[in-house]
């Protein structure tokens, strides 16, 4: 019988942890396809966050280590520079990326690191219960702003594609959402180029990955791509911000 | 041949001949000498050198160059240090080796940036976060300096924990008449199986982690760290015993503080005190057993712990007395270094009591 479909040989067979509904799984099995169909099987080290992907490392089949909170693009640093040869990438979510990780992933980017970053923006803290993210709307609910978030109590939302574009260092810089098959396409092609990137040497490259967290934000998982789709992207608006 | 050489520079050389291939730094006074000769000296032989956005972004350098197999290292001093201990628990809960300079200066806080040893405590005792220690060195002389730095690497390697040089501002800044070893051979160094080079995929992909979520995978984490520190103790304890033979008065004293001593016990002796010194040249492990047996000796009276602080390393050298004889203890803070003339009027002033 003829394979019409198999699952990419640059993910384990060891089932994801996520919830129902949750994008990290997809963005996985984009960011591991992409690796594969640049046939970059045993040259490749990925960077593991801490939060939800924590455990991405039991997941991505290549080598991986795995940072503390925030520091995934030093990390990320550290290995390419001793490993030019190699393919290295870190995937971060909002709170380690645009919280507590800003200085570490905007230096990375005004350095023009070549390596490539897989921000996944899900508006909220997963792994710890649902906490204000950097990345949390205006009047969106989360355990710490229970309320809502309000600008005046909780400051605005970090727009991270945007300000990452201003600097010289980027090659690549886009933001894409896991809501339909068409914008999945996007996402998927958008990870390739920002790989394609780093194998040709263009430097810094981040792909912004805007992505529904059904369990903590009280949603379905329906209704969940919805608000990515209808709220999110008022926010975060889709597209290239940065491209040479 | 015998080269003029300023403390942090002779390190920064030591360490490229050692196989220092990476380096990931932040400017802080009294090392900045080291990172500058590096930013030069690195490229000449293909290393890399990157001047980070802060210690925190270095230390994490250090962590994925270790992590991924190079030879790697930072530089700094007191309050950069306090800012690389989140770093310095992963990359021991990872067991990654590296190396790690610190050019002690006066704390807390900002402090000043005159010598100290006021970072005792935190580097011998942990720092960061959990159950973790370090290889500690505390040279006494540029040249010491030197030649630990050169062998750091390889100590890193064999125990796959990272090596701390705790200088001072002092042992950073003097220049002294050195011997530079050869460059040594990085095709001789020993292959890293576990290391994150890239090649990894399938049953021999490798992952570098400190996180264990299974508390009984966890703890025998900490009791393989543990084993590793009881080798440590029992292969890598050095030391100096300086005319303990027949001393009635023992100091206990490391780096710049114990040159000055041994120039006061000199002067001591000539006076008819009979006054001997233990220098600890790890700090970790401490040689314990070497001051357990001096304080067994019958001649000795009693112990002084002398110190750039308010008395740290004095509580393990308690330890190591363990009530035998007494313990008492001179130092000096705030980046004020003691001369050897205060120091023998210390202790002539509380013999004759």
């Amino acid at each position: 019988m003829a394979v019409v479909f198999k699952k990419t040989s640059m993910l384990t067979d060891v089932p994801f942890h996520y919830c129902p509904g949750c994008g990290h799984g997809i963005a996985h099995r984009l960011v591991a396809e992409c690796l594969e169909e640049l046939n970059l099987q045993g040259k490749v080290v990925g960077i593991a966050p801490v939060g939800c992907a924590v455990f991405a490392y039991n997941y991505f089949n290549c080598d991986v280590q795995e940072a503390a909170h925030g520091r995934a693009p030093a990390v990320a640093t550290g290995v390419k520079r001793c490993n030019p040869d190699k393919v290295v990438f870190a995937y971060q979510g909002d709170g380690d990326l645009a919280s507590i990780g800003t200085a570490e992933i905007i230096h990375a980017a005004a350095r023009g690191e070549n390596i490539t970053v897989i921000f996944i923006n899900n508006a909220i803290y997963g792994m710890t219960g649902g906490q204000m993210a950097p990345t949390t709307l205006l009047g969106q609910k989360a355990t710490t702003c229970q309320l809502g978030r309000n600008v005046a109590l909780n400051g605005n939302p970090i727009r991270v594609s945007e300000m990452l574009a201003t600097l010289d260092g980027p090659s690549y810089i886009a933001r894409v959402a896991l809501t339909d098959p068409a914008n999945v396409t996007k996402a998927k092609r958008a990870i390739k180029k920002a790989f394609e990137n780093q194998v040709a040497g263009k430097g810094f490259s981040m792909v912004e990955v805007l992505s529904p967290c059904p369990t903590n934000w009280g949603v379905s998982p329906i209704d969940a791509v919805k608000y990515v789709k209808e709220e999110m992207t008022k926010q975060f608006p889709l597209g290239v911000y940065k491209d040479c | 041949m015998k080269k003029l050489m300023k403390g942090n520079e002779a390190i920064a050389e030591a360490a490229v001949r050692g196989g220092c291939r990476a380096f990931f730094g932040y400017p802080i006074t009294p090392q900045n000498e080291i990172p500058e000769y590096l930013s030069k000296r690195l490229p000449e032989v293909g290393g890399c050198f990157i001047q980070a956005e802060s210690e925190v972004s270095a230390i994490n350098m250090v962590y994925g160059a270790a992590g991924s197999g190079a030879r790697a290292m930072t530089s700094s001093s007191s309050p950069g240090i306090s800012l690389k201990q989140e770093g310095i628990s992963y990359i021991c809960g990872a067991e990654l080796p590296c190396v790690i300079v610190n050019m002690v200066r006066g704390g807390p806080g900002l402090g000043g940036i005159q010598p100290a040893q006021s970072d005792y405590f935190q580097t011998v005792k942990g720092g960061g976060h959990g159950d973790y220690h370090m290889l500690v060195y505390g040279p006494g002389s540029v040249q010491e300096a030197l030649d630990i730095m050169y062998d750091a690497f390889d100590k890193a390697d064999e125990y796959r924990m990272p090596v701390m040089i705790l200088g001072d501002g002092m042992i950073g800044q003097i220049m002294e008449a050195v011997e530079l070893p050869e460059m040594k051979d990085p095709a001789t160094f020993p292959k890293k199986e576990w290391a994150t080079d890239g090649t990894g995929i399938g049953a021999n992909r490798r992952i570098v982690n400190s996180l264990y979520i299974e508390p009984d995978v966890l703890e025998a984490v900490n009791h393989r760290l543990f084993d590793r520190y009881a080798t440590l103790a029992e292969k890598e304890t050095r030391y100096e015993a300086y005319k303990v033979e027949d001393a009635e008065i023992v100091i206990v004293a490391y780096g710049t503080v114990a040159r000055i001593c041994k120039s006061a016990i000199n002067m001591l002796r000539e006076k008819g005190y009979k006054v001997g010194m233990i220098r600890p040249i790890t700090l970790f492990p401490f040689p314990t057993k070497a001051i357990e047996a001096v304080a067994s000796q019958e001649c000795v009276k009693e112990f002084i712990s002398v110190e750039l602080s308010m008395g740290q390393m004095i509580e393990d050298v308690k330890l190591a007395v363990n009530g035998k004889k007494t313990v008492s203890f001179y130092g000096r803070t705030g980046g004020n270094v003691m001369s050897p003339e205060d120091v023998a009027e210390f202790i002539i002033a509380k013999e004759n009591k």
